[in-house]
């Protein structure tokens, strides 16, 4: 699974302390850069990635060989368009693809499993801050992600109200819902039920609780989906047969392709990650952090903000975008916000829509000439 | 630019900030962004005229003037702009509320219902006017509340709003309206534009 050549890694020697309580240091973050940084250093941009996303945002990973997770938005003359800009990301604290997480060794030689400490959204952005300083970039151009990586980009603001000039939450929230926990919870319980699980300490018997984590990824992947892009792409067809076959093996091509999405994300995810991630995205609340006004999260920023939705994301609706695009708006904040028409539901962001690519690009290079 | 929008841009001063309501592709919008160093944001409906907008590096909010305009708050902005949409809101007695809540003050302009070509085609044709500003048939005209510049003038001295200025355009031509010559532009103006405060 981790394979460590191809990996960039930077040891964050300064300790940070975790919301949890504990402190971390030297501690690796694994991360990846696209296109070059200028001299002024005033074209970066920080792409958080989202829960089961890592540093390889665009063209081949190294690791698993297929296309990075944000081909279609990162690239050459792409929306986020790599011959102008720097663009940076790196693997989140507690996930499984280089950067500090249950995967890796304890002091005393020991693989965490569930000992790593459990880590929360801002505890996340506050170790990939560290990149900022490995750059020596006072301020990036944009912050960008989608999903989790959208509430990063939340958090990071409101972290850094002066580190970055233009904010780009996708297809996010901030604070996951009762709905968001509930689902998360049942991937949780997929894995944990697994009895190749054995309370995360799988990994010193080189077995894994595959299963489990292929259940976790069947059940995500259907809240990724709208209903109706599914009834198109699939409807009720049958997978490779003529006719049922009165069994319980795969007939429909639904879950066929479910049965398949969950075997080869067993392949590259760690699934106590998996347990890590989705518990740092059940715990995100801005609000909370600010008694319970998420306007004062952004009070100390001048940063210009782009709000993007799709209209067939159940998982993080509109609603939930535009309550931020509200919080913005009720303290005069520089925000724009958009929803975007798609059947593709909650993955939109990450395929081939192109109003949404052409926002994401419009956004960004006319911002950039105003620079 | 059309002259409406260059009579709106006379009325606001430079450096001011200013919400376009129904901004459409953001004309208007770049127009005081260039020109007057305006600090401007747009609220419009329709996804295709909101990816215009970003197509020009403007601000704007895809959303419902009706049901949005209750996140800014009260006098945000030093303009509140509303062009020619007043009449096609469920409720526009609300949305002028909540424009003038939210601007300090607010220029609205209204196709005018009293304009003579518009009384001649009803008198005339006995059908439903169809002008340069009233471009759309009965059946599909998204304008709900028609109204005349006297209607307007009448409403808005009722509910103890403001008037800075109220201009009736024809074609290129400006002229300032007054209680006196009221009856005289409410039939030769196909537009009113208002500076309002409350």
């Amino acid at each position: 699974m981790n394979t460590e050549k191809n990996i960039k890694t930077l040891i964050i020697k300064k300790p940070l302390k975790l919301d949890c309580g504990k402190t971390i240091k030297d501690f690796p973050i694994a991360y990846e850069t696209y296109g070059s940084l200028n001299s002024k250093k005033d074209n970066a941009i920080l792409v958080f990635h989202a829960l089961t996303g890592d540093q390889f945002v665009t063209g081949i990973n190294p690791i698993t060989n297929k296309e990075g997770w944000w081909s279609y938005a990162v690239g050459p003359d792409k929306a986020i368009d790599t011959n102008k800009y720097f663009v940076i990301c790196s693997n989140v604290i507690g996930g499984c693809m280089g950067s500090y997480g249950p995967s890796h060794k304890d002091p005393d030689q020991k693989i965490f499993g569930t000992n790593f400490p459990v880590i929360t959204i801002n505890d996340m952005v506050n170790a990939q801050y560290n990149l900022l300083d490995h750059f020596g970039i006072d301020k990036l151009f944009s912050i960008t992600g989608g999903s989790m990586g959208g509430m990063q980009v939340l958090q990071f603001i409101s972290n850094f109200p002066d580190k970055s000039k233009t904010v780009i939450p996708i297809a996010t929230t901030s604070s996951h819902s009762a709905q968001n926990i509930a689902f998360n919870e049942l991937g949780r319980q997929a894995i944990t039920a697994d009895s190749n699980w054995k309370d995360g300490n799988y990994t010193s018997n080189e077995t894994n609780p595959g299963k489990g984590l292929a259940v976790a990824r069947m059940a995500a992947h259907i809240t990724y989906l709208s209903k109706k892009g599914l009834q198109e792409k699939f409807g009720r067809k049958l997978q490779e047969r003529e006719d049922l076959k009165f069994g319980f093996d795969a007939d429909f091509q639904i879950e066929s392709y479910l049965r398949y999405q969950g075997s080869v994300f067993v392949d590259r995810f760690d699934a106590n990650s998996y347990l890590y991630i989705t518990r740092a995205m059940d715990y995100f609340d801005l609000a909370k952090q600010f008694k319970g006004n998420l306007s004062e999260a952004f009070i100390n920023t001048n940063a210009k903000f782009f709000i993007i939705s799709f209209t067939s994301d159940w998982l993080y609706p509109t609603q939930e975008n535009k309550d931020i695009v509200i919080a913005l708006n009720s303290i005069g904040a520089d925000v724009g916000f958009v929803e975007i028409k798609s059947d593709k539901g909650h993955d939109s962001f990450l395929l081939d829509v192109p109003d949404f690519l052409n926002a994401l690009k419009n956004f960004l290079d006319k911002s950039y000439e105003e620079n | 630019m059309k002259n409406e929008f260059q009579v709106i841009a006379d009325l606001i001063e430079k450096d001011k900030k200013v919400l376009d309501v129904g901004c459409a592709d953001g004309t208007l919008m770049k127009f005081l962004k260039d020109n007057k160093n305006i600090n401007i944001r747009g609220l419009e409906i329709s996804k295709e005229k909101v990816q215009e907008c970003i197509a020009k590096g403007l601000t704007v909010i895809e959303g419902n003037a009706e049901k949005d305009l209750k996140q800014f708050p009260d006098k945000s902005f030093d303009y509140v702009v509303l062009s020619q949409t007043l009449q096609a809101f469920l409720n526009p007695e609300l949305v002028l509320n909540e424009l003038l809540r939210v601007g300090k003050k607010a220029i609205v302009t209204i196709p005018n219902f009293g304009y003579w070509k518009v009384r001649f085609h009803l008198l005339l044709k006995g059908t439903m006017p169809i002008t340069k500003t009233l471009p759309d048939e009965w059946y599909n005209t998204p304008n709900l509340h028609m109204c005349t510049i006297k209607d307007f003038f009448h409403f808005v001295k009722s509910r103890d709003i403001k008037i800075f200025k109220s201009l009736a355009l024809n074609n290129v031509n400006t002229s300032i309206i007054n209680e006196s010559n009221l009856g005289i532009k409410n039939l030769f103006a196909d537009l009113g534009i208002f500076l309002i405060e409350k």
